[in-house]
């Protein structure tokens, strides 16, 4: 099952108060070099069907309109992720046909 | 006059707007945000609260009721809209006003009586007051913070749609000590602190004379009572 990965962060030049409270705490403890903490989101988006152009296009949509909110915030990445389970089975299939390095790259593509 | 207040998920001062617009000599009309149905009231308020457990960011899955389809085409139609707080982070989530909320810059929530300057006294919602009066509310956010870029800064102020500004104390680092706005036709207004706690003798803001005396967020409500008297 692909899961889409969209990474929303503040703007750049906001203040982001929880980031500055982290950065804080780091420096209370002791965690010195540290010049500054920023706060984002993540959100795993999950689909059952294909991934095409027209699912792209939707997640492109969602993300720019729904889970951020262009006034305060810039989506900083749209990430497409198979899961290990998919690895796996390319893999294996790879190894049954010929390792031809035609397979998707571990962790992410776009 | 029929004021509708509509009630999400999380809503807490609905049942505040409704005795503040009863105060006022106007009927408030409970309306559900699960529903397309305005019940042809004359106004709306959009009340304050943690909709959605403020997930996603504040306001913005309210944003997405299904009333809020409603609530749109009637603001664009000129129906008096205002949003208090949450209702404030809802209308700039709808596109209705401009700008964002975020969370205040020293990262505390705040609940306090705030001085502000009613800057516009022309809109629908603040008709009853004077340009450049003070009045004191209570404020109660935690992500309060007002901002938009600099040319959308210029513009709210070059056409007198900062309708509040924080006096004394800039209460959650809102830019150019913004509390409130609102929209070129001036039927929409939001703003962050709470007019429908100032409604009542004894309910609401300390002042000089007495402890809770404070009732400096009727205004709000009559001005749109008179409006319709006006209109009618």
């Amino acid at each position: 099952m692909p899961t889409i990965v969209v990474d929303v962060m503040p703007k750049a030049e906001l203040l982001d108060p929880q980031g500055k409270a982290v950065a804080g705490a780091l420096a209370r403890t002791g965690r010195t070099g540290f010049s500054g903490v920023r706060i984002g989101k993540r959100f795993e988006l999950t689909v059952d069907g294909p991934v095409d152009d027209a699912l792209r296009a939707q997640v492109q949509e969602i993300a720019e309109e729904i889970l951020s909110n262009g006034v305060i915030e810039d989506v900083v990445g749209i990430h497409y992720e198979v899961t290990n389970a998919e690895l796996a089975e390319e893999a294996s299939d790879a190894a049954s046909v010929t390792a031809d390095g035609f397979g998707a790259p571990a962790g992410e593509t776009h | 006059m029929r004021i509708g207040v509509i009630t999400f998920p999380g809503s807490l001062d609905d049942r505040d707007a409704q005795r503040a617009v009863r105060l006022a000599g106007a009927e408030p009309v409970a309306l559900w945000h699960g529903s397309h149905d305005l019940e042809g009231v004359d106004a709306l308020i959009l009340p304050g609260g943690f909709s959605y457990g403020d997930y996603l960011r504040c306001g913005a899955i309210a944003s997405l009721s299904p009333i809020m389809t409603e609530v749109v085409s009637a603001a664009n139609s000129g129906m008096p809209v205002l949003g208090i707080c949450n209702g404030f982070q809802m209308l700039t989530e709808a596109g209705l006003l401009e700008g964002g909320l975020i969370r205040n810059d020293h990262g505390s929530f705040i609940c306090r009586d705030q001085v502000l300057t009613v800057e516009n006294s022309s809109t629908d919602w603040t008709a009853d007051f004077e340009a450049g009066q003070q009045i004191t509310i209570p404020l109660k956010n935690g992500e309060g913070g007002f901002i938009a870029d600099d040319d959308t800064l210029d513009r709210l102020e070059g056409e007198g749609r900062v309708v509040f500004r924080y006096v004394d104390v800039n209460p959650n680092g809102s830019l150019r000590d913004i509390a409130g706005i609102s929209n070129a036709r001036g039927n929409v207004v939001g703003l962050m602190p709470h007019p429908e706690h100032a409604v009542e003798p004894g309910f609401g803001p300390d002042t000089a004379a007495a402890m809770r005396s404070g009732v400096d967020g009727l205004g709000f409500f009559t001005s749109i009572v008179k409006r319709a008297l006006v209109d009618a």
